[in-house]
């Protein structure tokens, strides 16, 4: 459905009431404003929708919302399990706000176990916007503010556990979100612009243009992916700054989707030719150009969106398999791919399992988004149900 | 047929080929090679002149010579069956490949097999049973199947396996079974410990297998033809399997071949997190070295065994389907 422009004064934002005002018993909506109108009518989808913007909100504001920086070390409390805040204290007493026990760590002299117990002697309570470590919102703006803590320098506040060096997970799941659910989105950007470009262009020309972006397309495709992941990965030298793996890892991700991308919108492309307005566009004299750009491109609009939110946990997977090995992002960036990367092996996982949080946020993640993809293919398909 | 079998070994050729191509590049892209690599940890580890003891190797290996010249030693040795040495472990590749690759292909057969022999039924139960709680509760299941990943479940698993059973799950045979020479008792064995394995990697394949089976046969079943199958009066189940569930499979063929490259990413991936004795991990510590012969090879090896997946499907699917052969 082509958005009309030919008509300004068919407004299609103006509200029901105002048509219903001026007299008129109908109301135009643009093809956007439908989709969203059908999306609402999945719950699941908005359930996935509301989960990804709070992760997002999550990954925008992580500096502010964790406790302290990823690099704050409590070198006495390494490995600390979970120490959620209480509202009932060892005595049963019943406190409205909620505290932290210190905890006391033990370690067994025989198995060199690292034990915690709560420290009953005093009661620690929970502040919100507490000064603590500085560090720039953004990238930007300086503040040493954050959104909860204990507001005492020696007394950590481990929500979500320690990890080998004493480092708050909160934080560092936090932190590392950022990098995971971005490179996803950028990644995609990237494999649509390729995909979207080259699939449209191999179905409107066909013929040998069409033969060659398929065949290469089709090699990538034969080659076993993560194998072939992991050795590019390998392959970025080790003197790369981590910001330079970040998006080396989102170029290696992207080239190898562009692929299935591309083959979909070729599909699509080749049943659109045939359409009668691009016949008619020809024989009005339109360029293939302006026949790809201001026909095909737009009336794929709606596909692409589908196909590439459905691409996304793909990515956010690929980049959490690649750090999980070793393969992707490095110190000092972290992820959540890297935090798993320290819950490999069985050993670490019995003793400390909350090491494996990240796991759970990453199928939430991706659970999320095919959700919300799933809900977009129902919504931007005009004889759907 | 006999035609149609030809051009798609031709065509599968020559992918190989350019496959091979794109193998030794990827491997060899990296900076040094596994020589610098060596001499670096050699260092570390306080051996002094490890760049000269090194030289003699580079030449030996034939590490400087022209890209060109090092692909067509590599190319021509391996079609010979001659895949190298390792410059780790100072062995023919062959030798250490041994048991891996075979355990790999039963592990992706494995996974295929079980996969369409549980997706099958609930697909058809599913939809013939629209609606009720089974569906339902299928449904979900399949849904959280195919977004959770396998590795990650994996993690999960070992987790969980440790809490409640008591035993950690990981490898696929008992202490000391691998190195017994092949027999019934080994494979009852590998039996017992495949079945995890085995969920999980097959775990997404199935749940999508299951979406789409119940997908396509609600859409046969308000078929005409079924309807008349009815009228005559067959039984529920003769409609159902002979006519309804014959034709919802054809499409399902087709995604045999592209089931076969994720069922064998996802079981690298899962073997290196379980520590199974396939390729995953051996390719893994040939990645992280640079032991470029060992990579490649097994990379090589890989990407045939998918070509030889996909021919083998396309034939199930031209068998099946005739109007594919007049393409």
């Amino acid at each position: 459905m082509i958005v009309s422009k030919s008509n300004p004064t068919d407004s299609p934002v103006e509200p029901v009431q105002a048509n219903v005002a001026a007299g008129k018993d109908w109301v135009s909506l643009s093809q956007w404003q439908l989709i969203w109108r059908r999306f609402k009518r999945s719950r699941i989808a908005l359930v996935g929708g509301i989960v990804l913007a709070l992760f997002y909100f999550g990954a925008i504001f992580a500096n502010f919302l964790a406790p302290y920086d990823i690099s704050t070390r409590f070198t006495d409390q390494i490995y600390a399990p979970p120490n959620l805040p209480r509202f009932v204290d060892d005595q049963g007493n019943f406190s409205l706000q909620p505290f932290v026990y210190k905890m006391k760590q033990t370690i067994n002299r025989d198995t060199l176990e690292i034990a915690y117990a709560p420290d009953f002697a005093q009661r620690y309570p929970l502040k919100f916007f507490v000064k603590g470590d500085p560090y720039k919102l953004l990238g930007l703006i300086p503040s040493d503010i954050h959104f909860f803590g204990t507001g005492e320098a020696d007394v950590p506040l481990f929500v979500f556990g320690s990890d080998r060096q004493g480092r708050d997970m909160v934080t560092r799941v936090l932190i590392g979100s950022q990098v995971s659910l971005t490179l996803g989105l950028i990644g995609v950007a990237i494999g649509l612009i390729l995909g979207s470009t080259l699939g449209v262009v191999s179905g409107y020309f066909g013929g040998l243009v069409d033969d060659l972006v398929q065949r290469f397309a089709e090699l990538l495709l034969v080659i076993p992916q993560i194998p072939l992941w992991m050795a590019l990965a390998a392959i970025l030298p080790v003197t790369w700054s981590s910001l330079q793996v970040y998006f080396g890892i989102t170029v290696i991700l992207s080239l190898l989707t562009w692929g299935s991308l591309a083959r979909q919108i070729r599909g699509k492309t080749l049943a659109m030719r045939e359409e009668g307005y691009v016949l008619a566009a020809r024989a009005a004299g339109a360029s293939h150009w302006w026949i790809i750009t201001r026909h095909l491109l737009p009336n794929n609009a709606s596909h692409i969106i589908v196909v590439a939110t459905l691409a996304i946990p793909y990515m956010i997977l690929g980049e959490t398999a690649l750090s999980f090995l070793g393969l992707g992002i490095r110190a000092p960036m972290t992820s959540w791919g890297v935090l798993l990367e320290e819950a490999q092996n069985v050993q670490t996982l019995i003793f400390y399992p909350w090491l494996v949080i990240p796991a759970i946020l990453v199928i939430l993640a991706v659970l999320g988004f095919n959700f919300v993809g799933d809900g977009l293919r129902d919504a931007v398909d005009p004889y759907s149900r | 047929m006999v035609n149609f079998i030809v051009r798609r070994f031709v065509h599968a050729l020559f992918l190989l080929f350019l496959i091979s191509i794109v193998v030794f590049v990827v491997i060899d892209l990296p900076p040094g090679d596994y020589l610098t690599s060596r001499a670096a940890e050699l260092e570390r580890q306080g051996s002094q002149n490890a760049e000269l003891q090194l030289r003699g190797l580079r030449e030996r290996y034939g590490l400087d010579r022209p890209l060109i010249v090092r692909y067509w030693l590599w190319a021509s040795n391996f079609v010979q069956g001659d895949f190298g040495e390792s410059f780790e472990y100072q062995r023919p590749v062959k030798d250490l490949i041994g048991d891996s690759l075979l355990l790999t292909v039963i592990l992706s057969v494995s996974t295929l097999i079980m996969s369409w022999v549980i997706a099958i039924p609930i697909g058809v139960y599913s939809a013939t049973h629209k609606y009720s709680l089974l569906d339902q509760i299928f449904t979900g299941v399949s849904f959280v199947g195919l977004a959770i990943p396998g590795f990650l479940l994996a993690l999960i698993l070992m987790v969980i396996s440790v809490y409640v059973f008591g035993v950690p799950i990981g490898g696929l045979f008992s202490a000391g079974m691998d190195k017994v020479p092949w027999g019934i008792p080994k494979i009852l064995d590998l039996l017992k410990h495949l079945w995890i394995p085995v969920l999980l990697v097959g775990l997404s394949g199935t749940a999508e297998l299951i979406r789409i089976m119940r997908g396509n046969l609600l859409d046969i079943m308000n078929q005409q033809y079924v309807q008349s199958a009815h009228a005559r009066g067959s039984s529920a189940r003769v409609v159902t399997w002979k006519h309804g569930v014959r034709m919802a499979i054809n499409p399902l063929i087709s995604l045999i071949g592209l089931q076969l490259p994720s069922i064998l990413s996802g079981s690298i991936i899962i073997s290196i997190v379980l520590s199974l004795p396939t390729t995953g991990p051996l390719l893994y510590r040939a990645l992280r070295v640079q032991d470029m012969y060992f990579a490649g090879s097994f990379l090589m090896l890989l990407s045939m065994m998918l070509l030889i997946g996909n021919f083998l499907a396309d034939i199930a699917l031209a068998w099946v389907d005739p109007r594919i052969t007049y393409q």
